[in-house]
């Protein structure tokens, strides 16, 4: 690590990248506890609590390499966030269109649930169980693509593939509109 | 960005005091060489009423003094100014009507008070309570304090901490750290030692309630998800008892005593001691006499219950959220640590208990403990505690205003905090030369529904066609949960100017000449003491002189030497009468130098007067 200067151990400037701070392979697939401890680890040695009494520069380097290891530690043990991350530094940005990649037919059962979701919203309270039921499919469809999401995980991380990470993309594209659906469904439903 | 340092030419302490800045009541603490103390004023007392009143003569009386003055002076006493922190006058328009005090004209963006002849803002006023906690705990460590950590709710957003920061600074406090309720409670536990686990802190005070969990592990406290009401406390159960005595009092009496401001402070300070009462006794009585006529209503714990039970609900949503973000069942829940005087009601206990399903922590002092921990954590920076670090999270998503008057998320609610983000940005129009962005704070989606936090301008973009500027903004939170930017046009390489306007608050020339003015009005109030010491001498002096000038002693001293005292007497006078302390005490120099032979005279005269009648 070169968090400390090798010669008079003062602070450094932060590295910016995410695994390289936390001083890991580059993988989607990360064990969460070891992630904890090395996330507390690097807590005790970076937090602007412990530089109150070191040199100014040391002090801003401090608040920007705990403000990096935070913003670090909150993309990295959400597989989600993670993989993003991982996309864009591949060069895949996530800034496509809501419905990119989501299947003719999902779009039609959308659309009755948007019917639905309209009624309830002009106070017609019998579209209640057919948007219960809608979310429970949804949610089942969410925890799907997240099993999906593990495997291609595991296959990225052996084959360190360009291609797995193209269908991650796609399936991430998918995931989000759905998580978008049952975010508002929930959001309707509790009023 | 300038900082004001004050600087009254007095060494430096190491020591970082704890100060719990309450609603109803502040504390301030430190750290003994083994645990942390509450530090008691000079007659003892542990605890400084949050209130400062604005005496006719100038003066300025805070904590219990003050709080008689809210009965006999109320539109220049404030209270619970902590709910008036930070927001402008819009946000407590409903508040402010059961306040005594008047708002001054122009409160917008900031609230000010007209008190007296004069016009000031929630931090000002705070400041008054800083800088009495301050003195306490100089007095009774017997050395300069210029640096605290201060506590806030947990739930505070940006402008009110910042105004709690400029609070510190207009009392001559380095500000090193605000450390939320909550989290100050559990460090003060000290629960980490005794086992690792999940701690839920339910903090419900004067005037403010949060709810915070948090994970501990090896002395690390990593608060895992924050919420709470910043407008919800005990405050509001006795406005709900104030309101039906003020209808009871109307249909006995046939007045209404609402427009009597002193009359209301009486009232509300008896259902204050009824609702203290009923935490510990079944049943109890409003008592209250006021112009000749009594007022009588018993109470019943039953009764109260009932009424305060739309109250204790409120804090049971923010609890369920907090369980929710932070992603742990509420079987997970290991311990929970009760804070604040509200949590003494039976009826919130019970709630407690029964959401958490944990009996909850007691044994410390719930008025105590967070100033207690507030100690702790000014230890911790220090360097005096080193296994102990508190790992905070920002209460609210930060975001920007994008088209249409939608949000933006770039800071998730309940990431630990410091925490950053960024954002690029370019120009929509060609030869566009500045670009606004507008920051909010809150969990909806469109703008309207949020906090407005703050808006800036980036400005001197070189003109060139639309779209290719490329400004990237960086968005940081600190460990104080405040949000600082900057910017840099990443075709030069330069960084921008960002002048950031705070929507509610204080900028920092606001800031730094209230700062000047405190200390100009620390030097009048000094100034006027040196004043009022020096009379107090020459009264003596003169009064002296002139039981002189009766004596036989008088008329043995020649003309010259009565010409010169009368000189010395006309001068003392005529300084006593003007506001030049320096001025007086030269003329009492004066006096006494020329009276020098009178009182040699009159010693001689008494001590042969002495001798003539003995015998030796």
């Amino acid at each position: 690590m070169d968090l400390f200067c090798k010669f008079c151990n003062s602070l450094q400037k932060p590295l910016l990248d995410y695994y390289k701070f936390f001083g890991i392979e580059r993988k989607l697939g990360l064990d969460p506890t070891d992630l904890q401890q090395r996330f507390y680890k690097l807590s005790r040695l970076l937090h602007p609590d412990r530089y109150m009494r070191r040199t100014n520069r040391e002090q801003e380097y401090s608040l920007e390499a705990t403000a990096i290891l935070n913003d670090a530690y909150r993309t990295l043990r959400d597989p989600v966030a993670r993989a993003e991350y991982l996309l864009k530094q591949n060069g895949f940005e996530n800034d496509e269109p809501r419905s990119k990649n989501v299947d003719p037919d999902l779009l039609e059962e959308v659309f009755e649930l948007n019917m639905a979701l309209e009624e309830l919203r002009s106070g017609d309270d019998s579209a209640r169980p057919q948007l219960e039921v809608a979310r429970d499919k949804f949610t089942g469809m969410r925890s799907e693509m997240d099993r999906d999401l593990q495997d291609l995980f595991e296959e990225y991380d052996s084959t360190q593939s360009v291609e797995v990470l193209q269908r991650i993309r796609v399936l991430l594209d998918r995931r989000r509109y759905i998580q978008n659906l049952v975010a508002e469904v929930d959001r309707e439903l509790a009023g | 960005m300038s900082v004001f340092q004050i600087d009254f030419g007095r060494p430096q302490s190491s020591r970082v005091v704890g100060i719990d800045l309450g609603t109803t009541n502040s504390l301030v603490a430190y750290m003994d060489a083994s645990a942390p103390k509450v530090i008691a004023d000079a007659d003892g007392e542990r605890i400084l009423p949050s209130v400062v009143s604005y005496a006719g003569d100038g003066r300025i009386v805070v904590g219990r003094e003050a709080l008689g003055r809210l009965i006999t002076d109320p539109e220049n006493t404030v209270y619970s100014v902590k709910r008036l922190m930070g927001r402008g006058g819009a946000d407590v328009a409903d508040e402010l009507k059961l306040f005594p005090f008047r708002v001054a004209g122009d409160s917008e963006s900031v609230i000010r008070l007209q008190l007296g002849d004069r016009s000031l803002t929630p931090p000002e006023i705070s400041a008054r309570i800083l800088r009495q906690l301050r003195q306490n705990a100089e007095a009774a460590l017997g050395e300069p304090v210029n640096r605290a950590v201060v506590t806030v709710p947990a739930y505070f957003n940006d402008a009110q901490r910042q105004a709690t920061k400029d609070a510190g600074r207009i009392a001559g406090l380095e500000v090193l750290r605000l450390v939320n309720e909550p989290t100050a409670a559990a460090l003060a536990y000290g629960l980490d030692k005794r086992n690792q686990g999940i701690v839920a802190v339910y903090d419900f005070g004067g005037g403010t309630f949060d709810i915070s969990i948090l994970k501990l592990q090896a002395g690390i406290f990593e608060v895992l998800a924050t919420n709470g009401d910043t407008h919800l406390g005990g405050d509001d159960i006795d406005n709900l008892l104030l309101r039906i005595a003020l209808e009871d009092i109307e249909n006995e009496w046939g007045d209404d005593l609402s427009g009597h401001p002193g009359a209301v402070q009486l009232l509300r300070r008896s259902v204050i001691k009824a609702k203290e009462e009923l935490s510990y006794a079944t049943r109890t009585r409003i008592e209250f006499a006021y112009g000749g006529k009594q007022y009588q209503r018993e109470l019943t714990r039953a009764l109260f219950d009932q009424l305060i039970t739309p109250i204790v609900e409120r804090t049971l949503a923010p609890c369920r959220d907090c369980l929710a973000d932070a992603g742990v069942p509420v079987e997970e829940i290991d311990e929970v640590v009760l804070v604040g005087g509200s949590t003494r009601i039976p009826l919130v206990r019970t709630a407690v208990e029964t959401l958490f399903r944990a009996r909850p922590h007691t044994e410390l002092n719930p008025d105590e403990v967070v100033a207690l921990g507030a100690a702790v954590q000014g230890a911790i920076l220090a360097g005096d505690v080193e296994d102990q670090l508190l790992l905070d999270v920002t209460p609210l998503s930060l975001g920007i205003e994008t088209m249409g008057g939608v949000v933006s998320k770039l800071i998730p609610r309940n990431s630990t905090i410091p925490a950053s983000a960024t954002e690029h940005f370019t120009t929509a129009v060609d030869g566009q030369t500045n670009v606004l962005i507008h920051v909010v704070q809150g969990e909806r989606e469109l703008v309207k529904d949020c906090r407005s936090l703050a808006r800036f301008d980036l400005k001197g973009i070189e003109p060139m066609p639309a779209g290719l500027a490329r400004i990237e903004v960086r968005f940081l939170i600190d460990a104080n949960g405040i949000l600082s930017v900057s910017a840099k046009d990443l075709r030069t390489g330069k960084t921008q100017e960002v002048e950031v306007k705070p929507s509610y608050g204080l900028t920092d020339n606001q800031v730094e000449a209230m700062i000047r003015d405190s200390i100009e009005m620390a030097e009048d109030d000094f100034m006027d003491r040196q004043v009022r010491e020096a009379r107090v001498e020459a009264d003596s002096i003169l009064h002296a002189v002139e039981k002189a000038k009766a004596s036989e002693a008088y008329r043995r001293i020649t003309n010259r030497e009565r010409d010169r005292i009368e000189d010395a007497i006309n001068q003392l006078t005529l300084a006593y009468h003007g506001d030049d302390h320096l001025l007086i005490r030269a003329k009492i120099d004066e006096l006494n130098n020329v009276t020098m032979h009178l009182a040699e005279t009159m010693m001689n005269s008494a001590v042969s007067n002495a001798l003539k009648g003995t015998k030796i």
